[in-house]
């Protein structure tokens, strides 16, 4: 059946069986490629999206479902605190492969604008859901940080 | 070499290209292209190299010759070329090459080599097009080329104060000779300009903006989405499938049975599942009944494999990997006797980008978008499956989520071929989480029964190992063999090594600094229990063992084709872990269930040492506070942010050592997705500090050689916090409660 998602601010109308994951509707049906498929159970977060600003896992979210205001990697930067995520994830050369950091700059954005001056205790329960498998979450938390005007040292350091 | 005329094809483009070679066969050779209708034409034969254009507006093109899998390549080898042409790296772009090895050589990502094999030839590349431009601004200024001289993108000639961009110049390279590679000059490393610089990612931007394209984004027209399923017992085969009723799914376009070999790295039998979306192609396996023919492997099992090492370890060893001096006769002297047994599982790749491949096969011709680490491998297979010709297969080789070695395979590439084929359209293959974790050529796992003897002051005398290992026959499984040379051998004068090899249906491969990954593991976590046994400091204990500063002589003479033989230098062994030591704080009192652990390890050309101060709760529960790397990779860091980044990417990598383990059971693998195949998380990843020790030796590569010291130095200060020795991997913690 035809559904209307508002997708990064222009409502787009596709026609797909209601299960279909926002993740397939977005990569397939609309072509906005940039949310990744990692593991499609909610486990790496590779597929994170906004919802009406909340981060969600667009791999376990059927498309009937969709409500709320969709942003994508592709449209975040739009957003001041999405475009300085991204800007710190530059500065920090924070990719390696790169093909989590959608997700993460996602999660990164939706935690800084719900906690604009975020600890590291906070970073770890806002990311922890994003898997990298490339190990760049030291840079990821000094680009947080960085993002969010804090000095970049880790302040766990012993 | 000449020049030659502008095929058609360049056309297109509206560029026409002057290239000009500076060697043939497989050599390396230079481009310069000029943008507009009117420029002179030429253009190398299709078997010519090409690395450089340079454009009218003094924008240079660098060709990238390798896979980019995350290590970094991409950057750092346009940077070698980039250093000695000088160029302004501000006006530089750098192009994927197509995997075409006449044109450049071998193209992949493996064994840290981009580094030692590219450091001399790249460089000289740059310089080669370097003197080219002096020559072309000498030739129009009508002056002696020893005048000339550049400054990054312009050569200017000192004494009258004239320039000339490069922009301006590489018309008329095209008429100019190139230097030979091998005589052009190099210049002074005190006068880079870009190498050791920090160069961030070229594709960062891209990656953070959500334009960067990867395999799983290729998208050609007419393409169809597909999923592949394989029988869940490595190399069993399809007897039947309910196919109409697969193809009676809304929105299935087709299902069919794909019939492969028996090769466990090639095609396997299949049912493919084609829809124009991906998900409802995936959706289609939830009705789909396949009934195989399971073959032998069904009757093995993790639990079979430790079974047989037990009983293979009540025996002495199959075959003598090595016999130095008189290890048994060194045990019956020894004052103290310590001996252990290690074991370690498979382990999977994980990629984050799961297996895929996009595929075209019209005509007698294949295209492939892939995103391998070994193109050519992939090509074999497709020449192999379908039966075309090696110059009828185009890879386009697409960025990749993650190598790690997985990728060396290219299993998905023959898929993708092989199902469009039989389709009849362009088909783009995506693999389920579950199917990369099940599908993958795993870490092997491996046994180890070791025994050090410890004489009357202390000092490490002998050491034994009986490794049971897979294979058959005379072969390994692959990536399951270890090297006759694992320290101590060559250190000390007695050593008894011995392998046993249990057969094995499971596929095996190159996980991320292979061998070393797993051995280091056994090996540095052993010397620290005869460290203690011995009473002495573990760091102090493995620098006594190591000797005197002096290179262990390299193994065995190289076989035609094979890798130069590599020496072994203690002295730059010890010079990393001292400084790692150092840097760590090494031996400050601590609280009990917090401890300091060391490890270092040689693989890849690479001296690594680390240092991990690690806290256990007194249930075991443990967290790593911090890790303290030092690295000795030659006299020069290429590209030190991307170097920084890969050391503390190998440590994040190393610590999910601890808690993963891939399990056969009935001949297939138990786990299926991150849940039970875990990797390190954010709230996990402990602060990293990492240093290069730079000496003066050639530089070599940073994709490995700093994860196999990870996990040993991770258990011994855990031996240190508690002392609990961990002997198997996964980490147990209850095996680490304390009180
Ligand atoms: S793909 Fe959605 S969480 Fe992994
Ligand atoms: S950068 Fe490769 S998975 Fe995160």
């Amino acid at each position: 059946m035809a559904y209307t998602i508002q997708v990064n601010g222009q409502g787009r109308t596709v026609d797909v069986d209601g299960e279909m994951p926002l993740l397939w509707v977005l990569r397939d049906e609309l072509d906005l490629k940039g949310t990744k498929f990692g593991c499609g159970a909610a486990l790496c977060g590779a597929c994170t999206v906004h919802v009406d600003g909340e981060p969600v896992r667009a791999c376990v979210t059927p498309i009937s479902a969709v409500t709320g205001k969709v942003t994508t990697i592709e449209a975040v930067g739009a957003t001041s605190v999405g475009k300085k995520v991204q800007a710190a994830w530059i500065a920090h050369d924070v990719p390696q492969c790169g093909y989590c950091q959608a997700g993460q700059i996602m999660s990164a954005s939706a935690l800084l604008a719900a906690t604009p001056k975020p600890t590291d205790a906070d970073i770890d329960e806002a990311m922890s859901g994003n898997l990298c498998r490339c190990g760049t979450y030291t840079r990821i938390r000094a680009a947080i940080k960085q993002a969010a005007g804090l000095p970049v040292a880790d302040s766990r350091e012993t | 070499m000449g020049i030659h005329p502008l095929k058609d094809a360049f056309e297109t483009s509206r560029r026409a290209f002057l290239r000009t070679g500076a060697a043939t066969g497989g050599g390396l050779l230079l481009g310069f292209s000029l943008a507009g209708k009117g420029a002179a034409r030429a253009a190398a034969p299709a078997a010519l190299n090409t690395y450089v254009r340079i454009a009218p507006d003094g924008w240079v093109t660098i060709v990238a010759k390798n896979p980019e899998i995350g290590q970094g390549i991409k950057t750092m080898l346009p940077m070698l070329i980039a250093e000695e042409l000088d160029a302004d790296w501000e006006k530089v772009r750098i192009e994927q090459a197509l995997a075409d090895a006449a044109l450049y050589g071998r193209q992949f990502a493996g064994g840290s080599m981009a580094t030692p094999l590219h450091w001399d030839e790249l460089r000289r590349v740059g310089s080669a097009g370097r003197q080219m431009l002096l020559t072309a601004a000498a030739q129009s200024w009508s002056c002696p080329v020893g005048e000339c001289d550049t400054t990054p993108g312009v050569v200017r000639h000192a004494a009258s104060g004239r320039t000339l961009a490069y922009g301006a110049l590489a018309q008329r390279c095209a008429t100019i000779a190139p230097p030979e590679l091998a005589t052009v000059p190099l210049k002074d490393p005190g006068t880079y300009r870009i190498i050791g610089k920090s160069m961030p990612n070229v594709d960062g931007e891209a990656i953070a903006t959500g334009r960067q394209q990867f395999g799983i984004d290729v998208k050609v027209p007419g393409m169809t989405h597909a999923v592949f399923v394989k029988c869940p017992v490595f190399g069993g085969k399809v007897v039947s499938a309910n196919l109409d009723e697969v193809k009676a799914q809304k929105g299935v376009r087709d299902a069919f049975v794909v019939k492969g070999g028996d090769a466990l790295d090639g095609l396997l039998d299949g049912v493919a599942i084609l829809a124009d979306s991906w998900w409802v192609a995936n959706k289609a396996r939830d009705v789909l009944k396949v009934e195989w023919a399971e073959g032998e492997t069904a009757r093995q099992s993790s639990a079979g494999y430790a079974e047989a090492a037990a009983k293979l370890f009540e025996g002495e060893p199959q075959a003598v990997l090595r016999k130095d001096g008189d290890a048994a006769g060194a045990f019956a002297k020894a004052a103290k006797v310590v001996e252990a047994e290690y074991a370690y599982p498979f382990l999977a790749h994980a990629n984050m980008e799961p297996q895929n491949c996009t595929a075209r096969v019209e005509g007698g011709k294949v295209e492939v978008w892939a995103p391998t680490q070994n193109p050519e491998e992939g090509r074999g297979l497709i020449v192999k499956h379908l039966g075309v010709k090696p110059e009828d297969v185009t890879i386009h080789m697409v960025r990749c989520g993650g190598g790690f070695g997985r990728r060396l395979n290219n299993d998905w590439m023959v898929e993708s071929a092989a199902i469009a084929k039989q389709a009849g359209r362009p088909v783009k293959l995506v693999w389920t989480r579950q199917d990369d974790i099940q599908h993958d050529f795993y870490r092997p796992a491996g046994f180890h029964k070791l025994k050090a003897a410890v004489d009357g002051e202390g000092r490490l005398t002998a050491l034994s190992d009986h490794f049971v290992t897979f294979g058959q026959g005379e072969g390994f499984s692959r990536s399951a063999a270890m090297s006759p040379v694992e320290w101590p051998a060559r250190a000390i004068p007695n050593i008894d090594y011995g392998v046993s090899k249990i057969p094995l249906g499971v596929p095996t491969g190159p996980l991320r600094a292979p061998g070393s990954n797993a051995l280091a593991f056994v090996f540095q976590c052993f010397i620290d229990e005869v460290a203690h046994a011995a009473g002495k400091d573990p760091v102090a204990f493995r620098l006594e063992v190591m000797g005197a500063p002096r290179v262990l002589a390299s193994p065995a003479p190289t076989p035609p084709g094979g890798r130069p033989p590599v020496g072994y230098d203690m002295g730059r062994q010890a010079g990393v872990l001292k400084l790692a030591a150092e840097k760590a704080g090494w031996g400050r009192k601590l609280p009990r269930g917090t401890g300091l652990g060391c490890a270092f390890y040689f693989s890849h050309l690479g001296y690594f040492a680390t240092v991990i101060q690690a806290t256990a709760a007194r249930d075991g529960a443990f967290k790593v506070d911090k890790v303290w790397v030092v690295g000795d990779v030659g006299s020069t860091i290429i590209n030190p942010i991307n170097a920084a980044n890969q050391v503390e990417g190998s440590v994040i990598d190393g610590l999910a050592h601890a808690k993963g383990q891939i399990t056969i059971e009935n001949g297939r693998t138990v786990e299926s997705n991150f849940d039970d195949f875990p990797l390190t998380r954010m709230n996990e990843a402990p602060p990293i500090e990492v240093h290069f020790l730079k000496t003066d030796n050639p530089p070599t590569g940073l994709g490995e050689p700093a994860l196999p010291p990870v996990m040993p130095a991770l258990c011994n200060a855990l031996f240190a916090a508690t002392g609990k020795r961990i002997r198997k991997l996964p980490i147990d913690t209850a095996d680490l409660a304390w009180s």
